[in-house]
């Protein structure tokens, strides 16, 4: 792919719509990076909350949509492994083997990456001349590091943040528990499975938990803070930025 | 007949979470058995990649089921079996019965069988007066604390030393102890007993050899070895997928079983048998009897989207990576397959609206599918099943689920379709959750239906304004 100096920014919906900073950090990255950043003002979601439930046709509309909007752009960037999964991956699955809209849906998932993904792969970019001052542990999101495989490349881009120490915490590949609407719908599972991670996030003895997804580092948050802990979830883009 | 409750989920792995000693047990069965078994794929001298041949070997052998059926059953039949195809758990343990009738048997032993779990058959003999042991150390403590097995390979994960200690001494008469050798000698001797008196031995099989016509026993404690050459009938019970074309593919699959099992090379034990013993051998059982077991298997068989399921050859390395598994273990699945093998087959058997939850109930985290033996695509499955419970297929008899999540997504769908909805209905939130109690700056109670969420979480509110808004009234008027 080599190096655009113009790219595409897919927003993830939670980014937008609860942590809007996110989204900020990503621009303010990228432009220090030197690339120019487009971002479609249309966007909403990508479906993965109606695919994982099961609703193929309701994350059908969300897909072509997506398609439609994004298939001009040359490079497509997202900060979640979850989403730039979906569209990678379930995005060719929602649509009949041959047809165009499978053709087209093919031809944009090729496109789609993952912020560290982009930064780290593509670019080749290790070290982003960021600062941080604190101890930092890193969960691995699920879809992002089985279904992209994405795993050293956001510890490359931690390791080179000034003043960041990162400590592993056992079993970091472990999910959280959040799985969406599984996290409504099954809370005591979701609960428990949440609370293995917790107690490993406090192990580590760090003050961030970092991530490449919102939804996890949301879910994390959500019970931190229900404990009157200290310890603060950031999305990587906001310490790379 | 095996009893179906997977509709229990829920209440199950609430109780199952709240069992302190259960969850030390699976914390530990998974941590164990989990990053050993990955540490075993990695030092196969093939790689890891080699579960990518099993796979395909496992496809060729259900591509071609019926034709290395019938070889089978033409073989073994030469060489002096009895084969009967079953067409349900029903069809199958009257058979059992009847042949244990017709041999007046009294007593019977029993290896460790999933697929005879799954036809209930122990209840099925007990029922009609047959004495039934099993002889696996797992089955045979639950089966003497009158419980179910909660995991495939380990039915007694879920006790603990001091538990199988008490049962010991409570049912085999023995002072208490809690050192595993002693308790293992205690079974070995009761169990040889079992052994030399039996009147029939009973046994499942892993994978059978269409081209030699033999079915294999695979175990680390020689008791298959022995209910299937001690006792004068030795009878097989299969799923009909349980089968290869060759010989030579058994090498891989049975390593690879061995270490998606118990992160061994390989397991201490592997028989291959063809049939009774003939006259000029001492040993073995003068009838042997092969039942091949479809009870809902065709009708995955015939389904491209399910066929992928029949691969499985039960190593159960999904259930020692699974978080859901992890925390609820196997009996909240409410029939004898659990973890992520469960949460797939079990709907496919038993019916996917009355296991609703086995499908809906596990974050899709996809530990599974990379930890699969045979890198069956179980996320994938997991979904189609959700896919067919949100849209009804009456190929399945599968009636949408949720009507009214169905009409929520209905309408997420048209405000997604429009920015500017989206955006209406976005302030609308910003405007809803002033109502909500808020702890430490985020909300600590959602309404219900969605009050799962803040049951032991808060949850962060919608920003004041959005990203998308805040980035556009920042852009110069000629690139809005």
């Amino acid at each position: 792919m080599g190096c655009q100096n113009k790219i595409t920014l897919f927003i993830q919906c939670l980014v937008d719509s609860i942590y809007p900073q996110v989204g900020h950090s990503m621009v303010r990255l990228f432009e220090r990076l030197g690339i120019q950043v487009d971002i479609p003002l249309n966007q909403t979601c990508c479906g993965q909350p109606a695919f994982n439930a099961g609703y193929r046709k309701v994350a059908a509309v969300a897909a072509k949509r997506f398609i439609e909007i994004f298939e001009s752009a040359e490079v497509i960037v997202c900060p979640s492994g979850s989403c730039v999964d979906m569209v990678r991956h379930q995005y060719p699955l929602l649509f009949k083997a041959g047809s165009a809209w499978q053709e087209r849906a093919r031809s944009v998932s090729q496109r789609t990456f993952e912020l560290t993904q982009y930064l780290v792969d593509e670019l080749g970019i290790e070290d982003v001349g960021a600062q941080f001052s604190g101890k930092v542990t890193y969960h691995d999101s699920c879809h992002l590091l089985r279904n992209l495989h994405v795993a050293d490349q956001p510890r490359k881009l931690i390791a080179n943040i000034r003043g960041a120490e990162l400590i592993e915490m056992e079993n970091s590949e472990k999910c959280c528990g959040f799985g969406g609407t599984f996290s409504v719908k099954y809370p005591d599972i979701s609960t428990a499975i949440l609370e293995e991670k917790v107690s490993n996030i406090i192990a580590a003895g760090v003050d961030t938990v970092m991530g490449c997804d919102i939804s996890c580092l949301m879910n994390i948050q959500g019970m931190l803070n229900r404990r009157h802990s200290k310890i603060k979830t950031r999305h990587i883009a906001e310490l790379l930025a | 007949m095996v009893e179906i409750n997977t509709q229990f989920y829920k209440q199950y792995s609430a109780g199952s979470i709240k069992d302190s000693v259960l969850q030390n047990a699976l914390f530990n069965a998974q941590n164990r058995l989990g990053p050993a078994t990955a540490l075993a794929y990695q030092n196969l001298p093939e790689g890891p990649g080699l579960r990518q041949k099993a796979h395909e070997i496992r496809e060729f052998a259900i591509d071609n089921l019926d034709a290395l059926l019938e070889r089978l059953a033409a073989k073994i039949e030469d060489q002096g079996g009895h084969v009967f195809f079953a067409k349900d758990a029903r069809q199958a343990t009257a058979y059992c019965l009847d042949v244990a009738r017709k041999n007046s048997v009294k007593m019977v032993v029993k290896g460790k069988s999933m697929v005879t779990e799954e036809i209930g058959l122990n209840d099925e003999l007990e029922k009609h007066g047959i004495e039934v042991n099993e002889t696996d150390l797992g089955e045979y403590i639950i089966q003497l604390a009158g419980e179910a097995p909660s995991h495939i390979i380990a039915p007694a994960v879920h006790k603990t030393r001091k538990e199988v200690a008490q049962l010991f001494t409570e049912k085999l008469g023995i002072p208490y102890c809690e050192d595993p050798p002693v308790l293992t000698q205690a079974a070995r001797k009761a169990l040889r007993e079992k052994f030399l008196a039996a009147d029939m031995g009973l046994s499942g099989c892993n994978i059978a050899c269409a081209e030699t016509g033999h079915i294999t026993t695979v175990s680390n404690e020689g008791n298959i070895r022995m209910s299937t050459t001690m006792p004068k009938i030795h009878m097989v019970f299969m799923g009909m997928e349980r089968i290869t074309a060759r010989l030579e593919d058994h090498d891989i699959l049975f390593r690879l079983l061995s270490r998606g099992a118990a992160a061994q090379n390989m397991a201490g034990y592997v028989s291959y048998i063809g049939g009774p013993r003939t006259e000029d051998q001492l040993d073995g059982p003068d009838q042997f009897h092969l039942v091949i077991l479809d009870n809902g298997r065709s009708r995955i068989l015939a389904d491209p989207e399910f066929r992928e399921i029949l691969y499985c050859i039960r190593c159960a390395a999904c259930l020692n990576v699974c978080p859901a598994y992890g925390k609820i273990g196997g009996h909240a699945y409410g029939y004898p397959y659990s973890g992520p093998i469960g949460a797939v087959i079990t709907p496919l058997l038993v019916g996917i609206n009355r296991a609703e939850d086995l499908c809906r109930g596990e974050p899709l985290c996809g530990a599974c599918k990379d930890a699969c033996s045979v890198n069956i695509n179980l996320p994938g499955m997991l979904l189609a099943l959700r896919a067919k419970l949100a849209q009804g297929d009456p190929a399945w008899d599968v009636t949408t689920a949720d009507r009214f999540e169905k009409l929520i997504f209905r309408i997420w769908s048209l405000i997604i379709s429009n920015r500017a909805l989206y955006d209406l209905v976005r302030k609308a939130g910003v405007r809803f959750q002033q109502v909500m109690p808020f702890h430490n700056g985020m909300i600590s109670k959602l309404p219900f239906g969605l009050n799962g969420w803040t049951k032991s979480r808060d949850l962060p509110p919608l920003a004041a304004e959005n990203f998308l808004t805040e980035w556009k009234n920042k852009q110069p008027l000629s690139r809005q």
